[in-house]
């Protein structure tokens, strides 16, 4: 994806193409993360703790501080340097097998203590950086390199934003996708909104993003948006599930 | 009463091995604590619930030793003095954490109040983690510096130094102890509170900090450059550790039997060194008190044409320390290992008997 929009509405990406496959979503992620951090002023305040899978190739994209984890630990680390930096914006930017399968304990811990960070959870249903295996995501039926997800071995798709949802230290929960600029739109301003509540409230948020990954869908890069839509809402239906400025 | 009330600097007092270790790293400037309860080193995550707060610094009980390695990665990384403390399988489950700040080059002591065994183990002292700790952290080939402190006094010293050393060199600090020295109590003399901890340059802080862009960890580049960074970081850094590894020597000038032993069971070796100089034998011990980088030296310098044999004793079976001691030697000294392992504790008299029978 080329960057051809002016440099003032997104200071945080550096001026180069991003490395990341045809048709696939974290680009486009990492773009309105660093809008949403230009426009409320938190760029230069702002510390992202990496994963292990095709997100840490935002390191690459993305000109922000960062502690790189190891897979699946991003939300431990985050506490501890949140803990340190009560000051700083932390954001967690994880895929689904690193936050919801190998680092399932510490994403669900740290949601469940209310630390004060973001944690952004790109949910492609595959473990993309390794080539295509079944991932925690996986939709029952969907082929990987692993074998088909069949429930009766494999259980079901795990709902991340659900289960969280249902903890309450969490201040700001929801699924979104960015498969029509309505939905970019939509992510955009509830990344916005977590990390306002983050910075004034000390509050947890966890936001689940869709994302296609064609490679190892093994569809037409153009195509994600349509089978997200037909194959991936069903299982996967977005909306915010906790809200704390709601709640009575 | 508070902890701060109870705990005063100067004055000798008796404490335990835990509690001791705990406030000696306060009173380093420890500013953050994650821990996950295992015996024997829940008294030091307990110590420290209460502690970290009195003292203005961060206390976390952690899901899992996993997590904990984890969040002393982050915490270090945003700058602060971190440490966590865990037993053998606690370590087992850090090694992946304890490689990845050695790789990224952030500093944490960690602690380990060795029990006994393999698997699930049993909860009774022992040295079973010296190889573990000692040969390499985890994945990846790279050393932390490790220590194996004998006395409570002791403990207190090397966690005070364990801060330093994993600030200057920017490197994970060990602390080995076990059920014994954890539990024993001891008279000791606590040092003041460290005022003046360099702040760390290199911390991660967003743009606002150093520029250009700042990661910790170095692992996106070129293979080249990955090795080069071995070469002209690590490689160098331990060569400066093994100039200068600690250890103590026990009348060694003119001993014809050496006893090599560290931690607790080198204070057992003592008495039994004691014993046996009354009885008229010529016995001497070298003490590793760093056990990576290890004292080569002062075992490869012993004369074969003085010294007939060495003793290696351990909490260990198979046993671990012999290997190095053997790598000092070179097979120039013949060895003879005496060992217990899985709480069964060596007595003076099993040490004694072991040496007697050389003699
Ligand atoms: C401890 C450990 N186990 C396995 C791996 C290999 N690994 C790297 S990325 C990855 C999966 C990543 O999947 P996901 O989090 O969904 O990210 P995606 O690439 O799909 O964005 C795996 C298994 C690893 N790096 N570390
Ligand atoms: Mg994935």
């Amino acid at each position: 994806m080329e960057l051809t929009y002016g440099k003032e509405l997104n200071k945080a990406l550096f001026n180069h193409d991003s490395g990341f496959c045809p048709g696939c979503m974290h680009p486009l992620i990492n773009k309105i993360l660093g809008e949403v951090l230009t426009e409320n002023g938190y760029l230069e305040n702002t510390v992202m703790v990496m994963p292990i899978g095709c997100g840490c190739n935002t390191i690459r994209y993305m000109d922000v501080d960062m502690v790189r984890g190891l897979h699946g630990r991003a939300g431990a680390v985050a506490t501890g340097f949140k803990r340190v930096r009560p000051d700083k914006v932390v954001i967690t930017y994880q895929g689904d097998g690193d936050a919801a399968a190998i680092g399932g304990l510490e994403t669900f811990y740290a949601a469940n203590r209310g630390e004060a960070f973001t944690a952004i959870m790109v949910n492609n249903q595959i473990f993309g950086m390794t080539g295509g295996q079944m991932s925690p995501c996986t939709l029952v039926g969907q082929q990987t390199t692993t074998g088909e997800r069949l429930a009766q071995h494999m259980g079901y798709p795990v709902h991340c934003a659900e289960m969280i949802a249902q903890l309450p230290a969490v201040g700001f929960c929801g699924r979104f996708s960015v498969h029509t600029p309505k939905h970019v739109l939509q992510t955009k301003a509830a990344i916005k909104k977590a990390i306002e509540l983050q910075m004034n409230e000390g509050k947890y948020s966890f936001i689940e993003i869709l994302s296609a990954c064609p490679v190892n869908w093994h569809i037409k890069p153009e195509d994600g948006p349509k089978v997200i839509e037909e194959r991936v809402l069903p299982e996967f239906p977005l909306g915010v599930l906790r809200d704390c400025t709601k709640e009575a | 009463m508070s902890k701060k009330e109870t705990l005063s600097e100067g004055k000798r007092q008796i404490l335990s091995g835990n509690t001791a270790l705990a406030e000696a790293a306060v009173r380093a400037g420890c500013k953050f604590y994650a821990g996950y309860p295992i015996t024997p080193q829940t008294a030091i995550t307990e110590y420290l619930s209460e502690r970290m707060a009195e003292t203005g610094g961060v206390f976390v009980q952690a899901e899992s030793e996993v997590a904990a390695i984890n969040m002393v990665l982050g915490a270090s990384a945003a700058g602060a003095r971190a440490m966590t403390a865990t037993s053998c399988q606690g370590l087992s489950l850090m090694a992946e954490g304890m490689s990845s700040l050695a790789a990224g080059r952030i500093p944490g002591v960690i602690v380990d109040v060795q029990r006994g065994g393999a698997g699930t183990g049993a909860i009774l002292p022992s040295q079973c983690d010296y190889s573990f700790v000692t040969r390499s952290l985890g994945h990846g080939g790279l050393h932390a510096y490790v220590f194996g402190p004998s006395t409570v006094q002791e403990i207190v010293d090397v966690t005070g130094r364990a801060f330093d050393i994993a600030d200057e060199y920017r490197t994970p600090v060990l602390i080995l102890t076990d059920g014994v020295l954890g539990l024993m109590m001891e008279a000791v003399t606590l040092p003041e509170f460290k005022e003046d901890i360099p702040d760390r340059e290199w911390k991660i802080e967003g743009r606002e900090g150093l520029r250009p862009k700042m990661m910790t960890g170095d692992n996106v580049k070129p293979p080249i450059a990955q090795e080069n960074r071995l070469r002209d970081i690590f490689v160098p850094m331990y060569e400066e550790w093994e100039q200068d590894p600690l250890y103590e020597e026990v009348e060694t000038e003119d001993a014809e039997l050496i006893i090599a032993a560290w931690g607790s069971v080198a204070r057992v070796a003592k008495t039994a060194l004691k014993e046996l100089r009354e009885e008229g034998y010529r016995v001497g011990m070298i003490r590793p008190i760093s056990l990576y980088p290890f004292p080569t030296q002062a075992f490869r310098s012993l004369d074969p044409a003085k010294v007939k044999n060495i003793v290696v004793a351990e909490h260990a079976l198979p046993p671990q320390l012999m290997f190095d001691v053997d790598h000092a030697v070179q097979g120039r000294i013949p060895l003879t290992s005496c060992t217990h392992s899985s709480g069964v504790l060596l007595s003076p008299d099993e040490i004694a008997d072991a040496c007697r029978k050389l003699l």
